[in-house]
């Protein structure tokens, strides 16, 4: 493989190069053995079980995963959203140093909204209809802002507008969700993320939504944005081109368990899962043969009520035997891989991994 | 915002003037001859006759209708047997009551008023918090004693609840005076007391359905994306639900509120039977007993104008709640 090839669609030659993640403690956010539980009525779904990662302020995390990996309920999590009575959770979520599972319900929203904000994936459902978009940016900087008035708040709001890049944000202020279009609509909910200046952004699938010419300013502002508040950046996606462009880290989602982790770089240019060479090869490719043909992953996500044993990605990965019967009894752990800071959880061996890569996947040309 | 206002009101118009019509029309395909009942024994082909000239029955139907409206809007003369001048709104002279229909409708309106008004401001308050209550504690013994109660009220007849209410408070208790109408005006605590009984049924009754409808809104809208949004924002628990879910939940509530208050301010009949209290509905009943037409047509044109006012109202109280509604 060339390493001077581009990535799946993001320009890294001309961005410095990335060093590896850090794991050190006194990152913005850290979470450590995460585990999210619902009892329903089915049975114990196990929606996150054992997830660790920490993103620094100035830096993006991109977790990566299907529907039902837990890069959603992993998000909610750290902010503190599920409902207390059906959700179990356990390890810990360090937010500025404050552990947040656990803290009282009124503490937690206190940091909510003013220290980390979320940014969702349909900005039309996710705004109020019925409130003007000026409005919800107010209510959100006032309930920060006890002190700030209405005109304060209003003139806030109007700044956060114009800064997200909405033309006439003080007509604007006044105007409903549905009067604004996708684009728009995506930009006010970031103008109502950022209205506190938190520490730390979560982005969940936020250009899913859009379309592919208003992705890119949706990305490049978050990027700017960053820049200017210097915020720690989760961004969730399935995307892989998205998390290369932006991305300084990846972590990769299966099941509900970290299966790969490490800079944008390490995960992108030498993928170490089979399940991560599963994603790029189901990513279309400007660079690649246009006749090439998209390789999805063969079967379907996992039930967690009833994951797979041992690796729980076994049942879909064509080099399961390879492994012997271990990938069925054993969870594989996160173990580093590759380059430092690179960490994989998968059965095969460091130099199996290499051989099948580069004749099933690298070859074919798919992940380049 | 003024045109979709003007739109509803043109639209309220042309329902109300169809209405007269039908009920217009409905006083002379009773298989009852209006005259008959006036004139009494005495009866005789050419006084038959007399009679229908004074009441204008041989005018072409038109005609008879113009003049219907124009009393109702101008006031009319209707001649020394019906009581000769008769004011706006004029809605014709009944030989039954031997009154101008305008005035048995002055009399009986303010009664309904009286028991339905303060009665849907009792249910909606009782139903709309209790199907919150119920949403909000889902699964919980106070969400299964919610909807156990208003199981209850949906299940049960006005007239067996009111009487069992009249039996514990105003004959064993001896709390309330036995039901009758005071004008508020006159005395409020007589007012109050005389009806509180049949504000206490139907609220019961209705409430019922406006807990299990706000109840299933509020479940709904809780899991809307807007509803996370909000509490992502740190939002305390009672604007976000306050002032985010319930504005959002409450829509199908006004509209079912518009047409049940609008049918009841038509009459409610078994209420006003139930406690002795003469309002509108038993004033409709009574008028179809005896053949009483102009008051049958007053008494269905007024339900009309009700149900259609209360849709109008309700169309407007959409638009304020849901901006979106604005622009159709």
């Amino acid at each position: 493989m060339d390493s001077s090839e581009p990535l799946p669609s993001g320009e890294p030659d001309d961005r410095p190069a990335v060093p590896a993640q850090r794991s050190d403690q006194d990152a913005y956010l850290r979470v450590d053995d995460l585990r999210v539980r619902f009892d329903t009525s089915d049975g114990v779904v196990r929606a996150v079980d054992g997830v660790s990662f920490s993103v620094d302020r100035g830096r993006t995390l991109g977790i990566v995963g299907e529907s039902g990996s837990g890069k959603s309920v992993t998000s909610l999590a750290i902010l503190g959203l599920h409902d207390p009575k059906r959700t179990t959770i356990t390890g810990e979520i360090s937010v500025g140093g404050r552990q947040v599972v656990g803290l009282a319900d009124e503490e937690v929203r206190r940091l909510r909204g003013r220290d980390m904000a979320m940014i969702f994936q349909d900005p039309l459902s996710a705004l109020h209809p019925y409130y003007t978009v000026g409005r919800q940016i107010a209510e959100a900087y006032r309930v920060h802002h006890p002190k700030a008035n209405r005109r304060e708040a209003r003139q806030r709001a109007v700044d956060m507008l114009d800064r997200v890049g909405i033309p006439q944000p003080a007509r604007r202020f006044d105007q409903y969700p549905h009067e604004f279009s996708g684009g728009m609509r995506q930009r006010a909910m970031i103008a109502m993320s950022l209205v506190n200046d938190p520490a730390l952004l979560i982005a969940d699938e936020p250009t899913t939504a859009l379309d592919v010419t208003v992705q890119a300013q949706i990305l490049d502002l978050l990027a700017d944005l960053q820049a200017e508040f210097h915020s720690a950046i989760i961004l969730i996606t399935h995307d892989l081109g998205v998390v290369g462009q932006v991305a300084d880290d990846v972590l990769v989602m299966y099941g509900g368990r970290a299966v790969e982790r490490g800079s944008v770089e390490q995960v992108l240019r030498s993928p170490q899962h089979p399940y991560t060479w599963g994603l790029l090869s189901s990513v279309p490719s400007l660079h690649g043969d246009a006749d090439a043909d998209l390789v999805p992953i063969p079967g379907n996500p996992p039930s967690l009520i009833n994951l797979p044993q041992g690796c729980a990605f076994h049942p879909r990965c064509r080099y399961a035997d390879r492994a012997g019967s271990r990938s069925r009894t054993d969870v594989p752990e996160l173990r580093p891989a590759g380059a430092a800071g690179h960490l994989v959880a998968c059965h095969l061996g460091e130099e199996e991994r290499a051989t099948f890569y580069a004749e099933d996947v690298a070859s074919v040309g798919v992940a380049r | 915002m003024a045109r979709f206002l003007l739109k509803r009101l043109f639209s309220a118009t042309l329902t109300l003037f169809a209405v007269s019509v039908l009920t217009f029309l409905m006083f002379f395909a009773l298989p009852r001859d209006p005259v008959s009942s006036i004139c009494s024994k005495n009866c005789n082909p050419e006084r038959l006759e007399r009679v229908r000239d004074d009441l204008g029955l041989n005018d072409p139907l038109i005609s008879q209708y113009a003049g219907y409206m124009k009393g109702i809007v101008t006031g009319r003369d209707l001649g020394s047997a019906q009581g000769g001048r008769c004011d706006a709104p004029c809605l014709g002279w009944s030989y039954v009551t031997n009154e101008a229909v305008s005035d048995t409708i002055a009399r009986v309106l303010p009664v309904t008023l009286s028991i339905v008004i303060p009665a849907a401001i009792l249910w909606l308050l009782l139903g709309v918090g209790l199907g919150m209550i119920s949403a909000l504690r889902r699964g919980t013994w106070l969400d299964r004693a919610a909807i156990g109660f208003s199981l209850t009220g949906a299940s049960l007849q006005l007239y067996f609840v009111g009487a069992v209410l009249l039996m514990v408070f105003v004959y064993n208790l001896r709390l309330l005076p036995v039901p009758s109408y005071t004008s508020v005006f006159e005395n409020p605590a007589k007012w109050a007391s005389g009806l509180a009984l049949a504000w206490v049924s139907l609220a019961f009754l209705f409430s019922a359905i406006y807990a299990r409808l706000s109840r299933a809104q509020m479940l709904e809208t809780l899991s809307e994306d807007f509803v996370r949004t909000a509490r992502a924002k740190g939002l305390a628990k009672p604007t976000v639900y306050g002032r985010h879910a319930l504005r959002a939940a409450i829509t199908p509530v006004v509209t079912i509120a518009g047409l049940d208050v609008g049918g009841a301010l038509g009459g409610t009949v078994i209420t006003e039977t139930t406690f002795g209290i003469q309002g509108l509905g038993r004033t409709a009943v009574d008028a179809v007993r005896s053949g009483d037409l102009p008051t049958i047509m007053a008494t269905v044109l007024i339900a009309a104008v009700f149900v259609v006012l209360a849709n109008v109202l309700v169309d407007l109280l959409y638009a304020v709640i849901d901006p979106r509604v604005r622009l159709r």
